[in-house]
């Protein structure tokens, strides 16, 4: 992954492209590549370095949230220095992501996950379609549209390829709320028992 | 009506007596064609029914027909998705009187393990009239060839004229089922009231 990214850095050095780090046992980092600079990366990552498949494209929905961070910093008191301990709140907001994943069938390597993500959630939902690079990202590409919201600027056919044409909402969103056709059911679990058991003790 | 012990006591002698209703009713349950459509994998099921080992042909149910103007039974063999509600339902009116409906599967009859989701429909029962419904997720081929007779019996014990005569037998009852349009949420109407009347949900507030 260090060997790619230093190949992108070294051929477009003006891309943003940075490496994100999985901490997890699995450690599948990916790169994180800037939406004005994703077409080129990706033809770069095709012609010069082999990776010739999109398997895969997947559309993520962060919402916003906060992130407790600890900050040490030294403090003089009355002469004694000490290291206080701070905790800082700070909010990240919301955007959506695309989620390609390459393979080489000719180097017979991979996986390599490039993630592009949007400005946010609502308005600047645009990023370049790598549908023009690798075609197996056509369909791909309009499911994240279609569930997810994300526009593909370039991409030959973008439509709705799950839900009908007139649907409205983005059903994979966090914040999505499924039309309430709720009726009773002998046996009601989880939101339906929460909605019953409402009702008998408003009853 | 003739007297069933009179009946039988003449067929005993070698006299054969029906009425025409129970000709009539005899023959159709006997000539039952389906429509030739599956919806998920409900489909395989229906399709092994009607392949060699089953063999839905041993109760006259094996001509599929690729046109509902042909056809006298729909199958709904699988999960219903609100996009492809619509469809069936206009299916359902396009196919000639009198004709039947068999809900196969978990997911036709209820939505099934779908039945939470945002995209499938909670049960076909909401557009169209349904004769028998077959749970089971899929239900075996014998299920469906136990529905399949159970929606002969009940054609057997259908009646054309009287108080009591079929719906299809009752021009006042002949109307299209309205086909449900594509709504920026949900279907709409997320239900026909006509047929489907659940019991009322009872919600928070109310």
């Amino acid at each position: 992954m260090t060997g790619v990214l230093e190949a992108i850095k070294a051929a477009l050095p003006s891309a943003g492209v940075e490496l994100l780090t999985n901490p997890s046992p699995c450690a599948q980092h990916s790169l994180l590549v800037k939406p004005a600079d994703a077409r080129a990366v990706a033809e770069f990552l095709r012609d010069s370095l082999g990776y010739d498949f999109c398997s895969n494209v997947s559309g993520v929905d962060w919402p916003p949230r906060k992130v407790k961070e600890t900050i040490a910093r030294k403090e003089t008191v009355e002469g004694v220095e000490s290291e206080v301990k701070e905790t800082v709140e700070r909010e990240i907001p919301g955007y959506l992501e695309a989620v390609y994943h390459l393979f080489s069938i000719t180097k017979k390597s991979g996986l390599l996950t490039l993630r592009v993500r949007t400005g946010d959630r609502d308005g600047d939902v645009s990023i370049p379609s790598l549908t023009p690079v690798w075609k197996s990202a056509d369909f791909q590409e309009r499911e994240a549209f279609d569930l997810y919201g994300i526009r593909f600027d370039g991409h030959p056919d973008l439509r709705r390829i799950l839900m009908w044409d007139e649907f409205a909402d983005h059903p994979m969103r966090k914040d999505y709320v499924a039309p309430d056709d709720y009726e009773y059911e002998p046996t009601p679990h989880d939101e339906i028992l929460a909605k019953v058991k409402a009702s008998t003790e408003a009853a | 009506m003739l007297d069933e012990e009179l009946k039988a006591d003449l067929q005993k002698r070698g006299i054969f007596v029906a009425s025409f209703e129970d000709l009539y009713n005899w023959g159709r349950k006997n000539s039952l064609w389906p429509l030739q459509f599956g919806l998920a994998c409900c489909a395989i099921e229906m399709i092994a029914t009607a392949a060699a080992r089953f063999d839905m042909a041993r109760f006259g149910a094996e001509v599929f027909r690729p046109s509902p103007r042909q056809a006298d039974m729909m199958i709904i063999a699988g999960t219903v998705t609100k996009k492809m509600a619509p469809l069936v339902v206009r299916l359902y009116n396009q196919m000639p009187e009198p004709k039947y409906v068999i809900a196969m599967g978990a997911c036709a009859i209820s939505g099934g393990p779908f039945k939470e989701g945002y995209n499938v429909l909670k049960g076909i029962d909401r557009y169209i009239p349904v004769d028998v419904m077959i749970p089971g997720c899929p239900p075996r081929p014998e299920a469906l060839l136990e529905g399949l007779i159970k929606l002969q019996e009940k054609i057997q014990a259908q009646r054309l004229f009287g108080p009591h005569r079929a719906r299809h037998a009752d021009t006042a009852n002949a109307a299209d089922y309205p086909v449900p349009a594509y709504g920026a949420h949900d279907l709409e109407p997320a239900l026909n009231p006509r047929i489907f009347q659940p019991d009322p949900p009872r919600r928070e507030g109310e």
